[in-house]
């Protein structure tokens, strides 16, 4: 007798619904018994993690803040994904956007320049992580090398790239040689919404594009190529879709909203260009991505609450003691348990008895 | 000793975890499935590899917790894209981010404790030899492992019949599985494997190469061995040679800034990763019969009744 | 299923009230921002031993709260500011990349004292301190200069900034004192902490023909290298001899604890205002581990050259001071250059050959 993974005639509507409540439940159980190991009360520390971030003001506009970044970047990606191209290298376009955009800022320093500064620096900055990102797109289309590598790859280069900018040409002359860029002017700066937090218009940036994802997937003509392309290749194919086409469209939008966060982040809560920008950012994305289940809304969700999470981890850790690698590994389980609840949307599993009738296991 | 001896030794020792990781990976692959997941299984062997030597003093006791503690981890890995048929992409990225904060929570102790490195091996007469002498018979077990390893993994996939089977499992699982064969079975096991290679790779660099733990130490090795597997064109004999240019890259690029000479260092340190998507190009470019990926690679398979 | 539900939303939203209420009035909560790990056995890990110094010392009247690992982007303003937000008066921001942030932080918290460490922007809130090591440095490189056979000197160097590059500076200074033509290879980790590239880093340097070895990183793996390799080495901000035993001459150690002890005091008398300190040996912010595996005419050397520094008769960068081109530099601090040229100093000493990479 054994348990047989077999694929469902159809979708399950029921599990589709139900999968991230029961992914977020076991997880909570999972951590809990985490957080029992390690010697704190599980309820205080859930506590902690998920409902004291969202009692005040200034912690709910850090989610957002946080979230920002994480939401436009996993958008973006998603696109990728649902095309069945897996654009790791987001972290790389963050970083390009990001000195791209700085360059502008910097080169018109105390020149006294207008506004139309800060909309160029993030045209610039969604040109550059564009670029950037159809590198490996087009080394895909051309000569077949995996999307996967090239682009992980060209986020260490990004890396030391911004470290390079940053350490020499474009040092603050007033900075004592310290590896930072001046502050940007004020026309160069993200303007912050609500006077006393840091709450800034990359959110509203970042709800634009959720909402115009949503019309590119679900109204759009190519918005269907890219759905049909990454689901049934084949079918593709018979409709004419230019599958390569599609991937270098999807990488290079990726790469922009990519850029765009980059150059956000450092003229918004950050305010001038150093290394280090991104904890990771464009890899946290792709969990966001993963989690909102490739669908706008759904990523829109998703970011909030792993920026939930990465802020109650903080306040654990002040609170608690609670080391700041709890909030890792609760990541990691948040994701392993959506991924393997979604999975029973499509199949599901059967005991077979080996010389007996067929009977059905749970659903 | 000569600088030229000096620098090979220093190669070998730099570029065994990479070698040590991408054999495993490369089996994994050859068996049509793909784990990104390998920079979390090496630092969670780094982690218990120095955690089980420290409490035992036992340098094998600890490599044997290493690929206890990476065979775990792909355990997890393998229930969810073989038994579940999760995404293998996403699955592997969570198992990397998991690995990273289990290793932070298991290693928190262990951070400004020092063990007995991995001793190093002397055979009068031999090792003395000029030139070789260390090169073949003066370093740690890890490095002759390694190409030991290697070596058998090579015998395994070219002459044996499981070897075959697994390629097969690999390029066409629908085939494999039309014949008869374990498909899942033999998936699993490939990637136990490539999780057992990557917790002894991560066990390595606490137990002999730095001999002590701090976390993150394998600072991104995990993603240079994935790099190494394609770069090899999933072929075990270039990927000797593969894990010995990006080794010699790394060591060659701070030798040549001990030297004076001028290249900016950032340059240097991005040429490993440069030099990795130049390759990639190529060979894909090149195309010539048998240097291209398993053709099932990542593809999620469920076995039709 | 009611009451429990009631039970745990009780819990939590006390455990909330608790976080953001008002603390108990009596302790002074004082908080500190940590770069890397407590265990790092470096950076970190001396500031926390300073903690745990404040800690004792005052016991009941304060509660310390660290969080550690905060990177230094756009992370690091939040941390800061969630600090406050629990109700900490006084917060040690322990590395350059929080100036900003801590200056943001400390504008919009008037009452709230912060102390940011290796910095240079300050307000009537917020001090910064740091330490003179490259008092420490010279006085390595004079016994450098005494120990080394082969008369070159291998540096694991972390970023080229100033902080760095006076070190180097100051070390071959006083390497120069007894070995005028002694010469160094340095190599930049790009780096504060890889020990595997610490551990490169130093083979490639000991495999050039250097025999004692200094870094301006945060691991162990260096005074391991050469441990094995039978050379010398200096340690880094902690005492590294245990990686060491014949290995370790001395180490600088960045001595914290007095210093906040003094802050944490003040604040405590609320006589706290606004500071610039950079204390070196004579304040103890520096402190040099016992001077071992030398000779004893080396240590009386050493031992002397510290206290003429400590004496204020000895200056690591007195006048003349000649760069690499060979030009004096302007002396601005009568017979030692001041303090704002060492701060920002960009430029090597005569007797290094290399370039700074960035220039």
């Amino acid at each position: 007798m054994q348990f047989v993974l077999e694929k469902r005639a159809e979708r399950s509507n029921t599990i589709a619904l139900v999968s991230p409540l029961i992914a977020i439940g076991l997880t909570i159980v999972t951590m809990s018994i985490l957080f029992a190991i390690l010697g704190k009360n599980p309820i205080l520390a859930l506590g902690v993690y998920f409902i004291d971030p969202l009692t005040d003001s200034y912690s709910l506009q850090e989610i957002a803040v946080k979230a920002t970044p994480l939401v436009m970047i996993g958008v973006g990606l998603s696109l990728c994904y649902l095309a069945n191209v897996w654009n790791i290298g987001a972290e790389g376009q963050f970083l390009i956007g990001a000195v791209a955009g700085s360059w502008l800022a910097v080169k018109t320093q105390g020149t006294g320049a207008g506004y139309w500064v800060l909309p160029a620096m993030l045209v610039l900055s969604a040109v550059a992580g564009a670029l950037y990102a159809l590198i490996p797109a087009i080394c895909k289309v051309r000569f077949g090398a995996s999307e996967i590598l090239t682009s992980l790859m060209l986020v260490y280069v990004a890396d030391l790239f911004l470290d390079y900018m940053v350490r020499g040409p474009w040092r603050d002359p007033a900075g004592f040689n310290f590896p930072t860029t001046a502050e940007f002017d004020p026309v160069a700066t993200v303007p912050v919404l609500i006077e006393g937090g840091r709450l800034h218009l990359g959110a509203i940036i970042a709800l634009l594009v959720v909402a115009a994802t949503t019309v590119l997937l679900g109204r759009t003509i190519k918005g269907f190529e890219i759905r049909v392309v990454g689901a049934a290749p084949r079918a593709a194919r018979f409709g004419g879709f230019n599958s390569n086409q599609l991937i270098l469209l999807t990488f290079a939008i990726s790469g922009a909203l990519a850029g765009l966060a980059g150059i956000i982040e450092v003229a918004g809560p950050v305010g001038h260009l150093q290394p280090g920008i991104s904890p990771g950012y464009g890899f946290t994305a792709i969990i966001v991505a993963f989690l909102g289940r490739l669908n706008p809304i759904g990523i829109l969700i998703a970011g909030l609450f792993l920026a939930l999470t990465f802020i109650g981890g903080e306040q654990a850790q002040i609170a608690m003691k609670i080391p700041l690698d709890v909030t890792k590994v609760f990541q990691g389980l948040l994701l392993f348990y959506v991924l393997a609840c979604d999975s029973l949307i499509l199949y599901r599993f059967r005991l077979i008895f080996p010389s007996r009738k067929v009977s059905s296991g749970a659903a | 000793m000569g600088l030229l001896e000096a620098i090979i030794l220093s190669v070998l020792a730099a570029s065994t975890p990479l070698l040590l990781a991408a054999t495993g990976e490369l089996v994994t692959e050859r068996a049509g499935v793909l784990n990104l997941g390998v920079e979390g299984m090496m630092i969670v062997g780094a982690a218990c590899g120095f955690g089980g030597a420290w409490f035992t003093g036992s340098i094998i006791i600890g490599a044997l917790c290493g690929i206890v503690a990476g065979t775990l981890l792909s355990l997890i890995f393998a229930m969810m894209t073989l038994g579940l048929a999760v995404n293998q992409v996403a699955t592997g990225l969570a198992l990397t981010i998991l690995g990273i904060g289990l290793s932070g929570l298991i290693g928190a102790g262990f951070v400004g404790e020092r063990i007995t490195p991995a001793p190093h091996l002397y055979i009068p007469g031999l090792t003395d030899i000029p030139l070789v002498g260390r090169i073949l018979f003066g370093e740690d077990a890890f490095i002759y492992l390694s190409l030991a390893l290697v070596i058998g993994v090579w015998l395994f996939l070219y002459r044996t019949q499981a070897g075959l089977i697994l390629r097969a499992a690999g390029d066409n699982h629908i085939s494999a599985h039309a014949l008869g064969y374990p498909v899942l079975r033999i998936r699993m096991f490939a990637v136990m494997f490539g999780g057992a290679c990557a917790g002894l790779a991560g066990a390595y660099l606490p137990l002999a190469y730095t001999p002590f733990f701090i976390p993150g130490m394998t600072a991104g090795r995990g993603w240079i061995a994935l790099a190494l597997v394609v770069f090899s064109s999933w072929r075990p004999g270039r990927l000797v040679i593969g894990a010995y240019l990006f080794g010699a890259v790394t060591i060659l690029q701070l030798h040549a800034q001990g030297l004076g000479l001028g290249i900016p260092s950032q340059f240097m340190s991005a040429l490993p990763y440069l030099a990795t998507v130049v390759v990639l190009v190529l060979i894909s470019r090149a195309r010539t019969g048998g240097s291209t990926a398993p053709a099932a690679l990542g593809t999620v398979f469920v076995p039709d009744r | 299923m009611r009451k429990i539900l009631i039970a745990a939303t009780a819990v939590m939203l006390t455990a909330g009230a608790s976080l953001f209420g008002a603390s108990a009035a009596d302790k002074l909560k004082v908080g500190f921002i940590y770069l890397g790990p407590v265990g790092d056995f470096g950076w970190t890990y001396q500031h926390e031993l300073a903690r745990q110094a404040v800690v004792k010392e005052f016991g009941d009247k304060v509660e310390t709260t660290y969080l550690e690992n905060v990177s230094e982007g756009p992370d690091a303003e939040r941390s800061i500011e969630q600090l406050v937000r629990a109700g900490n008066k006084l917060i040690f921001t322990t590395s350059f990349g929080y100036m900003d942030p801590t200056l943001k932080v400390a504008k919009k918290y008037p009452n709230v004292h912060f102390e940011h460490a290796t910095g240079f922007k300050r307000d009537k809130n917020m001090s910064i301190y740091n330490g003179r090591f490259y008092e420490g440095r010279y006085i390595q490189g004079v016994i450098a200069g005494k120990m080394s056979k082969s008369g070159v000197l291998g540096y694991i160097a972390s970023f080229p900034i100033p902080e760095v590059i006076m070190g180097i500076n100051a070390t071959i200074l006083g390497a120069q004192t007894v070995n005028p033509n002694i010469k160094v290879k340095i190599i930049w980790a790009n780096t504060w902490f890889d020990p595997g590239k610490e551990a490169d880093a130093a083979k490639a340097l000991l495999d050039q023909g250097a025999d004692v070895i200094m870094q301006h990183t945060d691991s162990p793996a260096a005074m391991q290298i050469a441990s094995e390799r039978g050379k010398l080495a200096f340690g880094q901000d902690s005492e590294m001899i245990k990686f060491g035993p014949k290995t370790q001459l001395t180490s600088i150690m960045d001595n914290w604890a007095p210093y906040y002890i003094d802050r944490v005091k003040a604040e405590l008398d609320g006589k706290w205002a606004s500071e610039d300190t950079w204390g070196g040996l004579k304040s103890k912010l520096v402190v040099m581990a016992p001077y071992t595996n030398m000779p004893d005419d080396v240590k009386k050397l050493a031992a002397d050259t510290e206290a003429a520094i400590i004496a204020g008769k000895l200056y690591p960068f007195k006048c003349p001071v000649i760069g690499q081109d060979g030009k004096e530099v302007e002396c601005k601090g009568g017979d030692h250059l001041a303090d704002g040229q060492v701060l920002g100093m960009n430029f090597y000493v005569k007797g290094i050959d290399d370039a700074i990479p960035g220039k």
